[in-house]
């Protein structure tokens, strides 16, 4: 990785990038309104859960991005949305992914010599935008699972303070105390990415899917998702 | 990261043209930006094409304000979510606005004006250049008539400071004149006007102010589509 990509994989990773990823809760506003999640340790069982599911599907998707072929993005596309199934997550996935694909753009002139960015479409999914960002810079595929990793957790945590107040301090001690569960989800999405686009990790959360479509029907909430 | 000069990130709110006049309507809770923005609807609506979108803390409130006071049919009005933090989605990352404003560009090709209002904040809101082309600032007569001496970068910086609610100067014991004063003294000959939506529910000088500025930002795309020519 050279110094220029190590400084981008820190910007992409950086929630106060634009790209519209502080509007959305990850299912976490709902969780709170439901009582699941009311103070740092279960916010961070919930975090881990996410990790483990939606987390480690972002992170091998963008991971399979860094690589993919144009060939094979209209796959990769079909791949994300079998793995996403609540109907509420992809559409966050893909209103985030419109973001960063805007801010892509302005960035870097193609994700790759035979893609353009115009070949993803309007709204692409947020994972295969960042994969294709990070390989546009330099990164590696184990790099852009972190970044996808990271984000799942820190656009929850941040949510999460807003709404219950938490002591920011605490819960960024608590989050620094998720690292290996981050590093551990990269590795795995990192290795999945290795193989067939199909064979990527498929795992989901009930929980959180249910959470995520019961917050869609409200009109009093204060995140899109 | 190399960046790449030549693209516009906002090419496709542009696409060469004008586009609309994207007017940001900003101000503490309660100042009555809701009823300006109602009133601007229904005192230019039936000149030109506009389209509203809303940063509301739930969502829906002033949207659905606007639509059951019927002053713009429901495509013309989108609400976006602002996360818990309204001067955010204004300001630091814009882009659920803009996706909202792209959104209502493409339903609507003819648009003259989006009006975007903000969520209501404190003194210290404001929004991107990157969202809007000119954005108004209100604040009320019973928010105190220290509030324009105060400053923040609503007051001093936007393109146009609204007063509203002079009606109440009396029963609040707000000085106008204080008001008036300070906001001048403050805002280095940028426009400021008083306004009471119970006196002129038209908003008439407003409304005039932003029929002004569409004028205005069309010429300027003349003028660079010329110089391009050139």
């Amino acid at each position: 990785m050279s110094t220029t990509a190590r400084a981008t994989l820190l910007a992409l990773a950086d929630q106060r990038l634009p790209t519209g990823g502080h509007v959305h809760s990850g299912g976490v506003e709902q969780a709170i309104t439901d009582g699941v999640v009311h103070d740092e340790a279960t916010l961070c069982a919930f975090l881990r859960e996410r990790l483990a599911t939606g987390g480690l599907v972002a992170a091998s998707l963008a991971a399979a991005a860094v690589q993919v072929s144009a060939a094979e993005l209209a796959q990769l596309d079909a791949e994300a949305d079998a793995r996403t199934p609540s109907p509420s997550t992809r559409a966050a996935s893909r209103a985030q992914g419109r973001g960063l694909l805007r801010l892509a753009r302005g960035a870097w002139a193609a994700p790759a010599s035979d893609i353009r960015w115009g070949d993803l479409g309007d709204r692409p999914h947020h994972a295969v935008v960042l994969g294709l960002a990070a390989r546009a810079a330099g990164l590696g595929t184990h790099d852009a699972a972190l970044v996808a990793a990271y984000l799942t957790m820190s656009s929850v945590s941040t949510a999460a303070q807003r709404l219950l107040g938490l002591d920011p301090i605490a819960l960024a001690v608590a989050t620094l105390g998720l690292s290996d569960v981050v590093e551990d989800v990269a590795a795995t999405a990192a290795q999945a990415a290795t193989g067939p686009l199909r064979s990527l990790p498929d795992d989901a959360s009930t929980l959180v899917d249910l959470l995520v479509e019961r917050h869609a029907q409200r009109t009093d909430r204060l995140f899109a998702s | 990261m190399g960046a790449n000069h030549e693209h516009d990130p906002y090419e496709h709110l542009r696409d060469g043209e004008a586009g609309p006049l994207r007017v940001g309507i900003g101000g503490p809770v309660g100042s009555g930006k809701t009823a300006l923005v109602a009133a601007l609807c229904r005192t230019l609506g039936s000149d030109l094409s506009i389209g509203v979108v809303t940063n509301d803390i739930y969502t829906t409130e002033d949207a659905d304000f606007l639509r059951r006071n019927a002053v713009l049919p429901d495509e013309r009005i989108v609400a976006v979510q602002t996360g818990c933090c309204p001067h955010t989605a204004i300001r630091e990352d814009i882009t659920a606005n803009l996706d909202a404003v792209a959104d209502l560009c493409d339903r609507l090709p003819d648009l003259d004006v989006v009006l975007v209002e903000s969520g209501g904040d404190n003194l210290t809101a404001s929004f991107s250049r990157g969202l809007v082309d000119v954005q108004v600032f209100v604040v009320d007569v019973a928010g105190g008539d220290k509030v324009p001496r105060k400053g923040g970068p609503g007051v001093t910086g936007a393109d146009l400071l609204v007063i509203n609610k002079t009606d109440l100067a009396p029963l609040v014991g707000a000085d106008l004149g204080v008001m008036s004063g300070d906001a001048h003294r403050v805002r280095s000959g940028r426009p400021v006007i008083l306004s009471s939506l119970v006196v002129d529910p038209s908003a008439r000088e407003v409304a005039d102010w932003v029929t002004h500025e569409l004028a205005h930002h069309r010429g300027e795309h003349a003028h660079e589509d010329q110089g391009v020519d050139a």
